[in-house]
């Protein structure tokens, strides 16, 4: 069953602050008893401090709804209703040392009774009701196919390696991969029907290329040389991969030993920008990219740019975990496309 | 899990997997590390094995009734054997392109079906069932017709032990051509079958159920059935699932069946009063709750209670504390958001469906662990409902609960 941590148990097994409450002055409501899945959150609130002096809860849900609602309660006494409302599921999660992916719904319905009860206090109207989830298809990233269904429609998506590159799923064990196939063919189908993409850009089920598995040398350490870019048709797109697009298949087993010269090194950048040009260019790029960062509570910067290496900085949430490599894929594909030229992205530390 | 207390743990969660026996351990042991040679073989190091097998193989055929110990093939579970014999079915029916199967199979026939009817052209119909579980039979006729290649039903269902009547929809099923298949995996070992002496071409049994080894299964094929292998590589069941046999677990299987059969009827008696007098005792102490399935046809090691206005996975939990293993088909146990498809195709309530525990028995569970239920049970269900919103000091309350959205 779940890997719950010692906290959660205890928060389930001993849950703080149960029961109802009558002399409320603030109480939030969310879930239904049809998602499984029901929390009452009753607060009551100090007029003049706006302190919340008391909490209590009612949860209809499994060990880790009732968890998430005890330590809601816990993490809310004492604060005032404005530092409260700062509160996120991400709190709730961390409070209880963590909850596995499949759960962290359960915190996000703590802060979404929050939410409601700080609203009710305050007499505000509840914005419309976002509330939605679907299968859990990435269990490594803990994404539902609600999540990544927005994210197909709302960026285009029509390739699996960019669904990695929005939502992560897929990014990690791969095995979400079938799943992960028939939720973009399903969405650009109907994407096709209700003619937001055409017919011919849609994914068709099956159809991702196969991994390709190329021969990282050395880990990360990649040859300096330029090297040529791909000729003749374009390349399909392949899974999101840190290594370097390898040199030409001419020269393989050379490549394994030292960075041997490629047979024809294109000495001039395939886009034929001056390095000024092209700064500029990579500056945009990764400009654009920022706000899907933030969107997950993370940063990217550009820092500097030598030869085929482009620095960046990452901060936040992409910092150190999992991600990172996923992330520095993602760029560094997009930043090769622009350029026309292989180049590999490293995360320096900010000084 | 860890959380066992001191206590001996009460296991009633054998429709899950049950015990492997002691003496089918011991049966198994030689064909490890001494008879451990292929039964392929010429030499002396697998010359017991091949007699072994033929054995094993006799002693389920006995358990199901089957009229040749050639009709059993040995594949890897439960699982194998329903794939085996659907995408069989379909292949040796050219013009054939339609299933019929029920709403509350198990995931090792739905998803299957789902794949099939998604990605490879055939045209798949679940049938519905009423509130006990028992099947739509007007409109499976409805459904039947030329164009049907195979029928699935199960024998009986893992969540709620409803038994469909699967010797007379098999008849309907060549009533119009089509072959019949069963997936009798809760079935076999707990209630008498005697298979050849019904229209089922195809039937899957897995061990592990009936404590044999896990990771071995069976699949019947009656006679003269057309068959195509999913499996293709030697010769091994007849050319019919290509992989050396798993002998020892083949070998247990054979013991556990031998002992399922031998102690069937006292054992079902057993079960039955046991299961009786746990669900009357529940209902009686707890309140707002009742029993699932079908109440006069049905498995007699299994029962599956509906808790309203609490979730299963927090029942489990404390249930797991007091040293009781059930389970549920609630949402949150399983990791999807939806309860279980078994319960709501019976159309049980929301409020009801979440909250379902299943308590399944085995030969072995005795009277002393089920008052240790009956004892715990409804303190664990009542601190729970203290802590639901849908429940006040009066008692059930859903319209308290008013939230922002559902
Ligand atoms: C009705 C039914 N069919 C099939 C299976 C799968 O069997 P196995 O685990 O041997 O693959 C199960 C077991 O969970 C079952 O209950
Ligand atoms: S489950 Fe999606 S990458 Fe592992």
């Amino acid at each position: 069953m779940w890997e719950y941590t010692d906290t959660v148990k205890d928060h389930f097994f001993n849950p703080r602050n149960a029961g109802a409450m009558n002399d409320a002055n603030a109480v939030g409501e969310v879930g239904s008893l049809s998602c499984g899945d029901a929390l009452k959150l009753m607060l009551k609130v100090n007029p003049e401090t706006e302190i919340i002096e008391d909490a209590k809860f009612q949860t209809f849900g499994c060990g880790s709804a009732i968890a998430s609602s005890s330590a809601l309660t816990e993490l809310v006494i004492g604060k005032t209703i404005d530092e409260a409302r700062k509160l996120t599921n991400q709190d709730i999660a961390e409070f209880l040392g963590g909850l596995p992916p499949e759960k962290m719904h359960c915190s996000v319905m703590g802060q979404e009774a929050l939410t409601a009860a700080v609203a009710a206090y305050k007499g505000e109207e509840l914005d419309e009701d976002d509330h939605e989830e679907g299968a859990l298809i990435c269990k490594c990233f803990g994404v539902d196919a609600g999540m990544i269904e927005r994210a197909i429609r709302n960026n285009k998506l029509t390739t699996l390696e960019m669904v990695t590159f929005y939502t992560k799923a897929g990014g990690g064990c791969n095995s979400c991969r079938e799943p992960l196939e028939e939720l973009l063919a399903d969405t650009n189908k109907a994407m096709v029907a209700e003619g937001l993409i055409k017919a011919e850009e849609a994914f068709i089920f099956g159809s991702a290329p196969a991994p390709k598995k190329e021969k990282t040398v050395k880990g990360f350490v990649i040859p300096d040389t330029p090297v040529a870019a791909p000729t003749g048709p374009a390349q399909p797109s392949a899974p999101v991969q840190i290594a370097m697009p390898a040199a030409p298949a001419a020269a393989p087993a050379a490549v394994a030993v030292a960075p041997a010269p490629a047979p024809a090194p294109a000495a001039a950048p395939a886009t034929g920008l001056s390095p000024a040009k092209e700064a500029i260019l990579v500056a945009r790029l990764i400009e654009e990219m920022r706000p899907t960062f933030k969107r997950d509570g993370g940063d990217v910067e550009l820092f500097d740019i030598e030869g085929n290496i482009v620095m960046v900085h990452l901060t936040g949430a992409c910092s150190g975990c999992q991600l990172a490599t996923q992330t520095l894929g993602g760029i560094q594909k997009i930043i090769s496309e622009a350029l026309g030229r292989p180049v590999r992205v490293i995360p320096v530390a900010k000084t | 899990m860890k959380d066992m207390t001191e206590v001996t743990p009460v296991y009633l969660d054998n429709n899950a997997t049950t015990r492997v026996w002691p003496e089918v351990v011991e049966a198994m042991l030689p064909y490890f590390s001494e008879q451990f040679g292929n039964a392929s073989s010429i030499h002396a190091f697998g010359a017991e094995v091949g007699g072994a097998l033929r054995q094993a193989r006799r002693s389920l055929q006995e358990l199901i009734g089957a009229e040749f110990d050639h009709e059993i093939i040995f594949t890897s579970g439960g699982t194998e054997s329903n794939n085996t014999a659907i995408r069989s079915a379909l292949q040796v029916q050219p013009g054939r392109n339609e299933v019929i199967t029920s709403a509350v199979e198990h995931p090792a026939i739905l998803s299957l079906v789902d794949w099939l009817e998604k990605h490879e052209d055939v045209v798949v119909h679940r049938i519905g069932v009423d509130k006990l579980g028992r099947l739509d039979i007007d409109a499976y006729r409805e459904k039947l017709s030329d164009k049907t290649a195979v029928v699935s039903f199960m024998w009986a269902n893992n969540e709620t032990g409803t038994i469909f009547p699967v010797d007379g929809l098999a008849e309907l099923a060549h009533q119009h051509g089509a072959l019949f298949h069963c997936d009798a995996v809760q079935a076999v070992g707990k209630v008498p079958i005697d298979v050849k002496s019904t229209d089922i071409d195809m039937m899957s049994m897995s061990s592990h159920k009936l404590h044999g080894p896990k990771g071995l299964g069976a699949l019947y094929l009656k006679k003269g059935t057309r068959f195509r292998p999913l499996q293709r590589g030697g010769h091994q069941e007849r050319g019919r699932r290509g992989g050396t046999e798993n002998a020892p677990a083949i070998v247990g299987l054979g013991k556990a069946a031998e002992m399922a059969r031998a102690s069937m009827a006292e054992d079902i008696k057993r079960m039955t009063a046991l299961r009786d007098k746990l669900e009357t005792g529940l209902v009686a102490s707890v309140g707002h709750c009742f029993v699932t399935g079908d109440p006069l046809d049905r498995l007699p090691n299994t029962s599956t209670i509906a808790f309203e206005y609490i979730e299963g996975e927090a029942i489990l939990l404390k249930l797991n504390q007091a040293g009781i293993a059930a389970s549920s088909g609630s949402a949150c146990t399983s990791g999807s958001l939806e309860p279980s498809h078994v319960l709501r195709a019976m159309d049980i309530p929301f409020t009801a469906a979440h909250g379902a525990i299943r308590f399944s028995l085995s030969r072995e569970t005795t009277e002393e662990e089920i008052d240790r239920v009956l004892a715990v049970v409804p303190e664990i269900i009542a601190g729970l409902r203290v802590m639901s919103p849908f429940w006040s000091a009066d008692g059930a309350s859903p319209e308290n609960f008013d939230p922002a959205y559902a």
